[in-house]
């Protein structure tokens, strides 16, 4: 049987950057799938996630659920530039050793359609400062993903990794 | 010692039309944890049922946790016939796209099923997000899964596919 789950790219930051980016996607799996692992540098800034440089300004939307530990919320932001996980980065000051950890699932990223995807990311700090967020998110255009931008204002601590997987369905 | 492939499609399908029901039969018990990703659409109003075993009887039953874009609500059900996942309609609308999925561990066990599904609806100023676990109160394997439009059907383009994922 052919490998299904593949690991397309990755990235595990020995200096702090301010994004992350995979290019040159294959159009050769079924599904895409971003494992994150994540920090900041600064100050508790949130995550973004946009596709394909050049893709036109508001297209992309989400619909968010949030739990912070003492309460659920949801929200909705349309027409905008990127996707959010919106809740912020573990921000230095931050338990040390703490990190953002998510998935980002985009499915069918290879086919003429609109995109649509979901994201998961937790928080834990065993302190006040937590977070669990579930998103879904679509971008309103239809060309394949061929590249997956992944940035924060402040910068992304050392040790913060991202991986890219490609999921094949036969 | 190297594994062999632990995340392996079992079938999959796109609907070149409208269909009334996706359904995975003949699942192998070789597997630890079965996953389904379902991308969907549907040609009118209706609402998605899971169901296991081809078992419509009321052993189902769910906890949710729901996000619609302005305020956070859980609910729950018992004694149903089916998962009923998602608990919104789904889009209809042309290039809309519902994403659902669905972990179903343990399947072939002997014990109860526990099933953890999440749903991803985005319309650019509608739509929810999801999480929802769901109990299957049977000791049988699983062994197939119907996944029904409802009242309506899913429309083309829609997609289903299950994978088997090995723990060893």
């Amino acid at each position: 049987m052919a490998n299904t789950y593949t690991l397309i790219a990755s990235n595990t930051l020995t200096g702090s950057q301010t994004s992350v980016t995979f290019s040159s996607i294959p159009s050769t799996y079924t599904d895409l799938l971003l494992r994150y692992s994540a920090r900041s540098t600064g100050a508790s800034l949130v995550l973004r996630f946009y596709t394909n440089s050049g893709t036109p300004a508001s297209t992309f939307s989400y619909t968010s659920l949030i739990g912070n530990g003492a309460a659920a919320s949801s929200s909705r932001n349309s027409a905008q530039s990127y996707w959010l996980d919106t809740n912020g980065l573990p921000a230095s000051t931050y338990t040390a050793n703490t990190f953002n950890n998510g998935d980002l699932y985009i499915p069918n990223y290879a086919v003429s359609a609109t995109k649509v995807a979901s994201n998961f990311s937790v928080t834990e700090t065993n302190a006040t400062t937590a977070y669990i967020e579930l998103d879904a998110n679509l971008k309103g255009t239809t060309e394949t993903v061929t590249q997956l931008y992944i940035e924060t204002a402040n910068g992304f601590a050392v040790g913060s990794s991202f991986y890219l997987y490609g999921i094949k369905n036969s | 010692m190297a594994a062999g492939a632990t995340y392996e499609p079992i079938a999959t399908t796109t609907l070149g039309s409208a269909a009334s029901t996706i359904t995975f039969s003949s699942i192998p018990s070789t597997y630890t944890d079965l996953r389904v990703v379902l991308v969907a659409r549907g040609t009118a109003t209706t609402y998605p049922q899971w169901i296991l075993n081809n078992d419509a009887t009321a052993l189902y039953s769910r906890t949710e946790l729901t996000g619609n874009g302005t305020a956070a609500s859980s609910t729950r059900g018992s004694a149903n016939s089916a998962f009923y996942v998602p608990n919104a309609a789904l889009p209809t609308a042309a290039n809309t796209f519902d994403l659902i999925t669905a972990d179903i561990f343990s399947y072939a066990g002997s014990t109860f099923k526990t099933v953890l599904f999440t749903d991803s609806t985005d319309l650019n100023g509608s739509g929810e997000v999801a999480a929802i676990v769901g109990l299957y109160r049977s000791t049988t394997a699983i062994s197939r899964v119907d996944i029904q439009a409802g009242a309506s059907t899913f429309a083309a383009g829609t997609t289903a596919t299950i994978y088997g994922i090995k723990a060893a």
